[in-house]
């Protein structure tokens, strides 16, 4: 199963909470697609979540000049 | 065989029970907390107002001195500014804009500490000064402890004073 969240009207700390909080409420293997902005977000959430031992899958940028993260739980 | 790295910690001592500092103190509680890290914030002195249960003011405790204090002090919707307070409104106005530029607000960041598992633990000493008691307190506050208790779980932490 797929989750989507969008964290791009959210500023520190509350990117990585978000992230985390929905995180802890999936299961092992479910996926978190993760809309966000670049700068804090884009160089902290990645690398935080495969800290925890989470595997982002993807990373691109979007068109409006945003980041789509995938990480799989 | 990899062996588990453990968790880093943090040790926040929140004494300051101004608006602006408990907004600081939570903000690196939160993300430290959701970056992994262990944390535990350790109340003492004017920061045990942010756990009174009762959130507004009530003359708390048993003396008459210390239920003017904490009457006067009031709880977490009481908190002072720590510059500019302008009697109070000034945490009010500052809320305001906190949530105008969509940055979480004080009660959110308390809401989140307590979802990503933050520990709350009060000062002994301070409380029996206030005269306050784990009962007037928020039930997210996980023990009282004296400070060679803080120390020893902090002893491989950083320790931050706010």
């Amino acid at each position: 199963m797929k989750h989507f969240l969008d964290i791009t009207r959210e500023t520190c700390p509350m990117t990585f909470v978000k992230v985390k909080l929905q995180l802890a409420k999936m299961n092992d293997g479910e996926q978190l697609e993760v809309l966000l902005n670049k700068g804090e977000p884009l160089d902290n959430v990645p690398r935080s979540c495969e800290e925890q031992g989470y595997e982002v899958l993807s990373n691109e940028p979007t068109d409006n000049d945003k980041h789509l993260i995938l990480i799989k739980k | 065989m990899t062996l588990p790295i453990d968790k880093k910690k943090i040790s926040i001592v929140c004494f300051s029970g101004d608006f602006d500092k408990m907004v600081a103190a939570f903000t690196i509680a939160t993300g430290a907390a959701a970056t992994n890290r262990e944390v535990t914030i350790f109340f003492t002195f004017w920061g045990l107002n942010a756990l009174k249960k009762n959130k507004g003011r009530v003359a708390t405790g048993k003396s008459i001195l210390a239920k003017t204090f904490n009457f006067l002090m009031g709880g977490l919707n009481n908190l002072p500014l720590s510059r500019l307070n302008f009697f109070g409104a000034s945490s009010k106005l500052m809320t305001m804009m906190m949530k105008k530029h969509n940055v979480a607000t004080l009660p959110e960041l308390v809401e989140a500490a307590h979802a990503l598992g933050v520990r709350i633990v009060a000062c002994e000493m301070a409380m029996r000064i206030l005269e306050v008691e784990k009962s007037d307190m928020i039930e997210e506050v996980e023990d009282v402890v004296g400070v060679a208790t803080f120390l020893n779980d902090s002893e491989d932490a950083h320790i931050i004073f706010i």
